[in-house]
């Protein structure tokens, strides 16, 4: 029987990363894919003729340059366009925050609500550039074990401690502070506007299980405000045919380094002999083997779905079925016959076209938040949109256009018993008819719709409970606790057996950090030279 | 007070910029203000963004105007001969219906522009290039006798629109013509009908992407924009100025004058111009045609060998190499070149530039020692540089025939 050098679980962006990096050191690499389609949860569908939905991900800026570079993803198809004039909505009809992307428009679009806040930005904008940057440097290294005396691992730690000493011993305070505080805290240090801080402070709980209010959302807005496109801190950018052509160009990356793909291949249990990885039994029954074996699962998933309980210590498997793991995010992908026109949006055309943020107020975001705490959805959540179509030739027919809504917050668990058909078109309605408030004839418009709570994305992409980060971002799960104390360094408690998911540092997001970041761990184990490049600073 | 005392507005008449047949709309759509100048005209730096106006090129598409560019009708039955001892491409082997990219000499042969030459007839050719050249016209045509040259620049206009959903616009206009206007390949001119009036379409650009130029009577400019920006919505056309095609063409791995070369009637200097071979265009230069002006003096430095090398390079990390000097080592110690134009491109993902380098250097490592500011810190660092012989961006689509369609 053919033995693999190396069998990936999962054809996620970053077990496509990983495969290609694995193959590009010559190792012999099977990626195995449940669905017919390779991508997970950056994933491009054509669900309706013509239109073509960016499913889970939508917007991208935190995919490492480097390896968009190294491994000539421009020549395997992918193109990142920034896009530009978001329009952020009050809870009033008319009260419209503009994020022009000139900045002295943006200037007066703020000192026009409020010249203090105006000013105040600027101090904001600053302090999250700096903590963005001590964040940024960890992206494509692997966390030191804090409690481990190998040389490699206190040179890490000594790096990591120097450059978080070099911001100064105040700001370092700061910082610490910063990691647990609530985004409403934060902002109330900078701003008095009730849309400008709400508008601030929704990245901090998009894909989280946390309120405004909550300990640990300041983070979560950092986690959302790290990346860039091309050296843009901070913005987001869309990429040319969906988010499924990051997976795709790097699953043509991989395979022009000899990897093989495998959809259609869903894995019922990975093969452990002697206390080590050896292989994978397909749900078909099939038997493949290998020397290693990676997941791009999630954490939970993984160890309490596909290793068996007996080949893993009680502790670990204790920890995966505890992993903070908790759903909070749906989905609704809209195919549109026109452009829609919001209420109080100047008809001017760069702003009518970015993206929109259905924020209200830190207010209604906190009450759509007890919804989810409750088991329901609010009848006025925060929605996140984007209108890839506007900017993207390629995912809708000429003159018309899809819209893709990330809907903030929706349960996976409701308390009224399971979810229905007749549940989640009622959730869908709740996103519909918020936007038709702000958009009238909105609801004309529609010529198909895609609804997704964390009952599907559980079940699609296969992400546990629907938490978009295989794993919520909390300090507990950060760095070296991510995904579990110990076992930060992508190597698992079965020998032989690695994790390159977003449940490994650094997290969720389309990055290809994680599925890089394990290879280079498992090249090293098998001394064979690193084909991962370092990362690229524009703030060095 | 005297009646023919000028208001103050009128006395600046003479330093504000001739306004292209564009200009009504463009002016419009220009929302910052942002104007430069090409040629006495005034011209468009960027309209909203240069970084956005580079994407809608190469993600949908956008309308640079040409107008400003210099354009000559050269005519008559030697005409062929005139343009063929001026040029360094054999012009016999363009047909009519074709164009040609190509560059001219002074004696020494030393560049004095590069342009296009488009065969509109058997006898009548259209030459452009970006900057005035009838003086130099009028001497090439010395000795010629039955041929004219016309200075036909403010008669024509002329809108470049380039980018994958150019031709996807263009089809919305319902050109006529004896071709269709999908049969086009690169560097065809072909005419056609819009609405009733004459349009001459060349599959040609400055973007290296799908890409077309309109030329039409300056009296129907506007109609022509109005057809085009009708599709707007539909195909995101956007205009873009001198910013943003800068970025583009270096992707393509286009020279810019006063930018990568210097014109030779320009050039103080002694070798302070350059020749085709320096520019790497030896692909221009037809040895075997009997006589073109410079030919000797180019036969001479292709045995020799040329001074520098333009090339290519991409280099390490993210700093645009700008106006950088270039090493064979990393310590900086032995000088081999400098870098002409550098940016980061984002579609390419690399940092570009192009550069001159002494050609036997190119053998060897290439390090260029780059200056950079961060918060007013002046920073320098040593980045090693790889050479690259093809363009960085030159996607299937801008060769494709019949063009994809949107
Ligand atoms: C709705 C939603 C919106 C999001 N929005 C954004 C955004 O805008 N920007 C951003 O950067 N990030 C966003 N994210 C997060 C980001 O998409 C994910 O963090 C990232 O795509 C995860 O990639 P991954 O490779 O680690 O894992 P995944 O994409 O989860 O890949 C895991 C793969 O394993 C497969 N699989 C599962 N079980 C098995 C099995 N037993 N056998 C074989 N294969 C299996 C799955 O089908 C999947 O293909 C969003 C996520 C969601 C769900």
């Amino acid at each position: 029987m053919k033995q693999y050098d190396a069998i990936i679980i999962g054809a996620g962006h970053n077990g496509l990363t990983n495969a290609a990096y694995l193959a590009k050191a010559g190792l012999d690499v099977l990626v195995l894919e449940k669905n017919d389609y390779i991508g997970g949860a950056a994933v491009t569908r054509e669900l309706e003729q013509g239109f073509k939905y960016s499913n889970c991900s939508y917007v991208c800026s935190m995919m490492r340059q480097a390896i968009h570079r190294d491994l000539d993803l421009a020549r395997h198809g992918l193109v990142l366009v920034p896009y530009l004039g978001t329009v952020n909505f009050g809870d009033q009809l008319n009260d419209v925050l503009v994020d022009y992307p000139n900045e002295s428009a943006g200037y007066n679009e703020w000192r026009r609500r409020n010249p203090h806040d105006a000013d105040s930005r600027h101090r904001f904008e600053t302090d999250l550039a700096r903590y963005a940057q001590l964040i940024r440097k960890t992206l494509l290294r692997t966390p030191p074990d804090p409690t481990s005396f190998k040389p490699r691992d206190i040179h890490e730690l000594l790096w990591l401690g120097k450059t978080f000493f070099s911001i100064g011993e105040k700001q370092l305070y700061e910082y610490i502070r910063f990691f647990t505080m609530s985004a409403t805290e934060f902002l109330e240090e900078y701003f008095d506007d009730p849309l400008i801080k709400a508008a601030m402070a929704s990245p901090g709980i998009i894909g989280t299980a946390l309120g405004v209010d909550s300990p640990g959302s300041a983070y979560i807005l950092l986690h959302h405000v790290m990346g860039d496109v091309d050296g843009n801190i901070g913005a987001w950018g869309l990429a040319r045919g969906g988010m499924g052509a990051i997976s795709n160009a790097l699953m043509s990356a991989a395979k022009s380094h000899g990897a093989e793909v495998r959809t259609n291949s869903g894995v019922a249990q990975v093969l452990v002999e002697n206390g080590k990885a050896a292989g994978v039994v397909l749900e078909n029954g099939d038997e493949l083997r290998s020397k290693i074996v990676v997941s791009n699962l999630d954490a939970k998933r993984t160890f309490t779905k596909i290793v068996d309980r007996k080949d893993i210590p009680e502790r670990i498997f204790k920890q995966a079925s505890n992993f903070k793991i908790r759903g909070s995010s749906g989905k609704v992908n809209i195919a549109l016959s026109g452009l829609p026109k919001f209420i109080g949006v100047p008809d001017n055309r760069y702003i009518n076209r970015g993206g929109q943020g259905f924020c209200g107020s830190l207010k209604t975001m906190e009450k759509a938040y007890d919804c989810w705490k409750r088991g329901t959805w609010s009848d006025d959540p925060f929605i996140e949109s984007v209108i890839p179509s506007v900017w993207d030739p390629t995912v809708a027919p000429p003159g018309q256009h899809w819209m893709s809504n990330f809907i903030q917050y929706c349960p996976h668990e409701l308390a009224d018993g399971p979810w229905t058909p007749e549940k989640r078109d009622a959730f869908a309605d709740s996103v519909i008819n918020k936007i038709e408030r702000y958009s009238p004839g909105f609801k004309d418009l529609i010529i198909h719709a895609e609804v997704r709570t964390p009952f599907e994305i559980e079940n699609e992409v296969g992400l546990t409970e629907g938490n978009i980060f295989q794993g919520e971002l909390t300090i507990d799960q950060l760095l070296f606790n991510r995904p579990f104390p110990g076992y930060s360094q992508y190597r698992m408690p079965v020998k032989n057996m690695y994790m390159c998911g977003s449940s490994t540092h650094p997290g969720g997001g389309v990055s290809s950090a994680c599925g890089a970041n394990a290879a280079r761990e498992i090249l090293m184990d098998l001394k064979k030279a690193n084909t991962v490049p370092e990362d690229d600073f524009y703030d060095e | 007070m005297t009646s023919n005392l000028m208001t103050s507005h009128e006395a600046y008449t003479n330093e504000h910029g001739k306004l292209s047949p564009f200009h009504e709309r463009q002016a419009e759509r220009n929302v910052r203000g942002a104007w430069a100048e090409w040629n006495g005209y005034k011209f468009a730096e960027y309209y909203y963004d240069a970084q956005y106006e580079y994407f809608c090129v190469r993600n949908q598409c956008g309308t640079y105007d040409i107008s400003p560019m210099q354009k000559y009708m050269i005519e008559g039955e030697q005409a062929l001969a005139m343009l063929n001892r001026m040029v360094t491409r054999d012009l016999a082997k363009c047909k009519v219906g074709r164009a040609m990219y190509t560059v001219w000499c002074t004696e020494e042969g030393r560049l004095i522009d590069d342009g296009a030459v488009f065969r509109l007839a058997d006898d009548k050719y259209m030459l452009t290039c970006g900057a005035p050249m009838i003086a130099w016209l009028r001497r090439a045509k010395l000795g010629f006798t039955n041929v004219t040259v016309t200075d036909v620049t403010d008669d024509i206009a002329a809108l470049s629109i380039q980018g994958p959903t150019s031709y996807s616009v263009l089809r919305t206009l319902n050109l006529t013509g004896d071709d269709a206007l999908e049969t086009l390949k690169l560097f065809d001119v072909r005419e056609f009908t819009f609405n009733g009036k004459p349009i001459t379409v060349s599959r040609t650009g400055f973007t290296g992407d799908l890409g077309y130029e309109l030329w039409v009577d300056p009296a129907h400019a506007i109609e022509l924009w109005d057809a085009i920006y009708a599709q707007q919505d539909n195909y995101g056309v956007h205009p873009y100025g001198e910013a943003a095609t800068d970025m583009l063409r270096i992707e393509a791995g286009f020279i810019m004058p006063f930018v990568d070369f210097n014109e030779a009637h320009k050039t103080i200097h002694f070798r302070h111009d350059h020749s085709p071979l320096e520019l790497n265009l030896d692909w221009l230069v037809n040895f075997k045609k009997p006589m073109f002006n410079g030919k000797k003096a180019l036969l001479e430095e292709a045995k020799t060998g040329p001074e520098y090398r333009l090339v290519k390079l991409d280099i390490e990390g993210n700093k645009p190499a700008e106006e950088a000097w270039l090493y064979a080592d990393k310590n900086c110690t032995k000088e081999i070149g400098y870098v002409t134009s550098a940016m980061w491109s984002p579609v390419a993902k690399a940092n570009i530039a192009l550069a001159m380098v002494k050609p036997d250097a190119l053998k060897g490592d290439i390090y260029a020692e780059i200056y950079y500011t961060q918060e007013l810190r002046q920073k320098m660092k040593v980045a090693k540089c790889e050479l690259k012989d093809k363009p960085f961006w030159a996607p299937e689509r801008a060769r494709a025939v019949p063009p994809f369609q949107y």
